[in-house]
């Protein structure tokens, strides 16, 4: 049987637990930034695209490396959370969860904004004369409409954070235990003499978690969109 | 006893070349806002529902002040019990019927009385619906559906954005019943916005006739009709003066009905509405003829004395006039008979109308309500 070692649940666990909380705070944070970009018309709205988009065209050392040189012990930012909170994120697997949720943020943007722009805001007008305030407006008509995009999104910024390596490697290294996800233990293992076999396990589980996180929402998203069919 | 006035408004907006001022007043039952398309019809109802804000003026609703530019009072639209039914219906595509009739609800602390929610179902025919999506839905029951969640939020006034306007004639025919019958059973009175003049005769008490961005005229909807200088504005093709009448006698063996109004009878084909029902109908200009003497050995049913008020001639080839016989009538007839009878304002003449002029057509503009006497 295939049965996990406890390297290997390790990883995992670390892996999940880092994209879980890369899109606990992904997701409030790029249903904002969608919500900015789709709805509001400002001076530099492009340059705010431009710069939640860097992720996407910048290769990941550059921003793990961004990172590491902001949240340092000597980061403008990390001496800052030191200071104030005792808190450091760096070489911590709460810096991991950083790095794979910057990484992550564009697609979830990109999505969301996506759908949003695509709800008719005619219905939106049409529950504030039947008495919604805009927040209601927003819980009970747009988030309903703008849940296949949500779901997207979120499937994709976890694969992304899931699959994360550069900006994590550069940002908070290859800690076993602490920052040592599935692709930085996969990499490990191919520069480890007879790794090959471990590597390929990994391989296999890795498959496997993308796989299950596609298909589960594949049948989500066309449970929503018989809804709004 | 005369009503006071309901609704108030004057307001002006301006957005880019386009300037929408109107200042009118009506009381309750359905008042339409007639126009051509860019006339500003929609943009005055969005400025009342609150949707879009005006640059001055005020917007009052009974003792509600809505809007007041002055006094910087701008209530919210979900705050202002203003019911907006939209030309495209508007559904929402994640809720069955249910939901969306009752969407208002949550936002509405009293309960709903299950005898209204009955009574606005029935009206609107939509028991048989209540669990399908909005998709599955013809344009006509999407639109019923729509009248109904806005009926439901129990609101102190429905504006109606065209809603017949994206139905094709057969459809219309069937949703118009429905809200004659609202109209003649529930007490919210109706801003309806149409730039078809069959409805407005069918639905309307008063009219607001908007003509880029202003308000042209306003009143009742026969008065209005009956003003040949408004005649641009109401629609060539739709010449006809409107007349309000009650139904006097069924003839069995000629099958005919006989109508009364204003000390005159009127006798068209049979149509099946009981006596004393009241009923608003038009007269074509084009069906109506004049002669200068009494007709006597006349195959036509309908000849009224009355007196000319007024001679508007088109430019080209024919004139409209305006009689009045107690009631307003209007005749289309060319400019060479006007000329060749010497027919002059005050001469008194006798105007003739074919009962079978009053086709089936022309029934169709009938409005079949029964007036409540208050």
């Amino acid at each position: 049987m295939f049965a996990l070692t406890p390297f290997e649940i390790g990883a995992i666990q670390l892996s999940l637990k880092v994209a879980g909380l890369a899109l606990l705070g992904c997701l409030p944070m790029g249903l904002l930034a969608a919500w900015v970009l789709a709805r509001c018309d400002f001076y530099g709205k492009s340059l705010l695209n431009g710069v939640i988009h860097l992720p996407l065209v910048l290769p990941p050392v550059v921003v793990g490396y961004l990172l590491l040189v902001l949240f340092g012990k000597q980061g403008a930012l990390g001496r800052w959370l030191w200071e104030t909170f005792e808190v450091s994120i760096a070489f911590s697997w709460k810096g991991a969860a950083v790095a794979a949720g910057i990484m992550a943020f564009p697609l979830m943007v990109r999505s969301i904004r996506l759908s949003l722009e695509l709800v008719d805001t005619g219905l939106e007008d049409a529950a504030r004369t039947l008495g919604a305030s805009p927040k209601w407006v927003f819980i009970t008509v747009t988030l309903p409409l703008i849940l296949p995009g949500l779901l997207t999104g979120t499937i994709l910024a976890f694969a992304r954070s899931l699959g994360e390596f550069g900006a994590t490697i550069t940002f908070v290294s290859n800690i076993p235990g602490e920052t040592q996800t599935l692709p930085l233990a996969l990499y490990s293992l191919t520069q480890a003499p007879n790794g090959d076999v471990g590597a390929l396990r990994l391989v296999v589980i890795s498959v496997v978690i993308g796989l299950a996180a596609l298909i589960a929402s594949e049948a989500l998203s066309r449970r929503i969109n018989n809804r709004l069919r | 006893m005369q009503q006071k006035p309901y609704i108030n408004i004057d307001i002006k907006r301006k957005r880019d070349d386009f300037t929408l001022s109107a200042k009118f007043q009506t009381k309750g039952g359905i008042t339409a806002f007639f126009g051509r398309s860019g006339s500003g019809k929609t943009s005055l109802i969005d400025l009342i529902s609150g949707l879009d804000t005006p640059d001055s003026g005020t917007i009052t609703i009974g003792d509600q002040v809505l809007f007041d530019a002055e006094s910087r009072i701008n209530i919210a639209p979900e705050k202002r019990n203003i019911g907006y039914v939209f030309q495209e219906g508007r559904l929402f595509p994640h809720l069955n019927v249910k939901s969306n009739l009752l969407y208002a609800r949550r936002f509405i602390n009293t309960a709903l009385d299950p005898v209204m929610f009955k009574t606005i179902i029935n009206l609107l025919g939509l028991e048989h619906l209540l669990n399908r999506r909005p998709s599955t839905l013809s344009g006509g029951e999407k639109q019923r559906v729509a009248i109904g969640r806005a009926l439901l939020a129990e609101p102190q006034l429905l504006l109606m954005d065209e809603p017949l306007a994206s139905l094709d004639s057969a459809r219309k025919a069937e949703i118009l019943p429905f809200i004659e019958n609202l109209r003649d059973h529930l007490k919210t009175p109706i801003l309806y916005v149409s730039h078809a003049m069959d409805e407005v005769i069918r639905l309307a008490d008063t009219m607001v006739l908007l003509d880029h961005g202003s308000v042209v005229a306003q009143g009742e909807v026969e008065d209005l009709m009956s003003r040949l200088d408004l005649r641009p504005l109401t629609g060539r093709y739709e010449a006809g003066a409107v007349l309000s009448v009650q139904i006097a006698a069924h003839d069995k063996e000629y099958g005919l009905t006989e109508l009364s109004f204003s000390d005159h009878k009127l006798i068209i084909p049979h149509i099946d509405l009981p006596i004393g029902a009241h009923l608003r109908m038009r007269i074509r200009a084009r069906d109506v003829s004049l002669s200068t003497s009494k007709p006597i050995q006349t195959s036509v049913l309908n000849v009224f004395k009355a007196k000319i008020i007024e001679i508007a001639p088109d430019g080209r080839s024919q004139c409209e006039i305006l009689l009045d016989m107690g009631a307003p009538l209007i005749a289309r007839i060319t400019r060479k008979s006007v000329v060749e009878l010497n027919m002059k304002v005050g001469d008194t003449i006798y105007a003739m109308v074919k009962a079978a002029a009053i086709d089936r057509h022309s029934l169709g503009l009938v409005g079949t309500r029964v007036r409540q006497i208050n």
